[in-house]
């Protein structure tokens, strides 16, 4: 069997998605970080980005998190985020009016946070 | 029809009518119980996980930060205050208020000097008819809080925190909110939010034999805990908020109900008013009637002599 690692992916508000994963990489403050099943005890503060999960059946998991952290312990991973979505929950049209917006008006943190959205659901 | 009666049927009337609004009232509070409950469900898993973090690094490491220190001599505290924005809700803001005003008055017999932060516009409406300072407040949201509105209320509380007690930071923290214990049952409490007792917060986690793992951290213990600790305040202050809704919601439903049944009653009384005032009045019509005709008889009897 290979190794699984569970995922929670927890925002303030709701659970997004939960389930096993062979690798999870996300971007904390000091860089991307990838985790595999057995990691070391890990507790990070997460960058606004997308997360990519490799699902254990072999599918991927592309979700855009706006802050938050990940800590890993005992093969559970969890990655708490105030504001986090999957890119099939992602409204590709729309993000990009409001990236174009965001741009016009000058709205540095909107765009980013637009920008996060677009980027996770191209990488489907 | 009498006088009487006529004003009977009338009062039976605007109390069916009141009746009508309060069932509704209490049958749509119901829903948004129900609806607050399932919200403050959803968001456990992110304040349970958050909590474990904060009991990881906490015990972890020995980082000190100002959010989990005691101050020597603390001088200020701010309480922050969860009221509701509408009434009729039975006792549910006074029993809040009534928990902030004892609060503040242990804080002051402590030698602290209190700042008032308030949710809700009863709470508002309260210190305002006093003429006591609000350090700030917010209203509009309270019967369906979001995070945002959550992080809205954190934001100048950690702010006041971190500065210095001397430029009008606070030291502590209280949070007075209304715990939802069950649909019957919701009671005012005050709880210390800051500075962190991680003890308290470790407790909470329930898992006491479970030893946490030494975690490496990304990029270091400090940074980590100064990320995490306002996010923790936050995630509290939204607990609190979704608690607060659900108990007004309960309360409303609990006013609303005992409102409809005393409409009932109260018609159920008037009614059977109405029916002796309909009584007296046959039983006087009749007594009419009847002394009318033995004075008509009387009168045709003296004239045949």
């Amino acid at each position: 069997m290979a190794a699984e690692l569970h995922v929670e992916l927890v925002a303030a508000d709701r659970q997004v998605w939960s389930g096993e994963a062979t690798l999870v990489v996300a971007r904390t403050t000091s860089g991307d970080i990838g985790v595999m099943p057995g990691h070391q005890p890990l507790l990070g503060v997460l960058e606004s980005g997308p997360v990519t999960i490799r699902t254990s059946d072999g599918g991927t998991v592309v979700a855009a998190v706006h802050g938050g952290f990940v800590s890993f312990a005992d093969n559970k991973l969890s990655l708490l985020a105030e504001i986090a979505e999957l890119s099939d929950e992602i409204d590709v049209q729309r993000t990009e009016r409001e990236l174009e917006r965001a741009k016009a008006e000058g709205d540095a943190a909107a765009e980013r946070r637009a920008d996060v959205r677009l980027r996770a659901a191209t990488a489907r | 029809m009498g006088a009487q009666l006529r004003v009977y049927k009338r009062r039976i009337r605007s109390v069916s009518a009141t009746k009508k609004i309060t069932k509704a009232m209490e049958m749509i509070a119901a829903s948004r119980v129900v609806k607050a409950q399932r919200k403050v469900a959803a968001s456990t898993p992110y304040a349970t996980e958050l909590t474990r973090a904060v009991t990881a690094v906490g015990t972890g490491s020995n980082t000190k930060h100002p959010l989990t220190t005691e101050a020597e001599n603390p001088t200020r505290a701010a309480i922050l205050l969860l009221t509701s924005d509408r009434g009729l809700a039975g006792a549910f803001n006074s029993n809040a208020i009534k928990a902030a005003e004892q609060l503040t008055e242990r804080l002051e017999r402590e030698g602290k000097q209190v700042d008032a932060y308030i949710v809700g516009r009863r709470g508002v409406a309260h210190y305002n008819f006093r003429e006591r300072k609000v350090a700030e407040s917010w209203t509009g949201f309270t019967d369906e809080p979001s995070y945002a509105d959550a992080k809205k209320v954190a934001a100048p509380l950690i702010e006041a925190i971190e500065k210095d007690t001397a430029e009008g930071g606070v030291d502590e923290l209280h949070i007075v909110y209304t715990e939802f214990v069950s649909m019957m049952t919701q009671t005012a409490l005050d709880a210390r939010l800051l500075p962190l007792r991680l003890e308290e917060v470790a407790e909470e986690t329930k898992s006491e034999g479970e030893i946490l793992p030494l975690y490496d951290f990304e990029p270091s213990a400090e940074d980590v805990l100064d990320a995490l600790l306002p996010r923790y305040v936050e995630s509290r202050i939204y607990n609190a908020l979704l608690q607060s809704a659900a108990s007004k919601h309960a309360a409303t439903r609990r006013a609303m109900k005992s409102a409809t049944d005393n409409a009932g009653e109260l018609i159920n009384t008037l009614s059977r008013l109405a029916n002796a005032a309909r009584q007296a009045e046959i039983t006087q019509e009749i007594s009419e009637i009847v002394g009318g005709a033995s004075a008509l008889a009387d009168a045709t009897a003296g004239s045949d002599r």
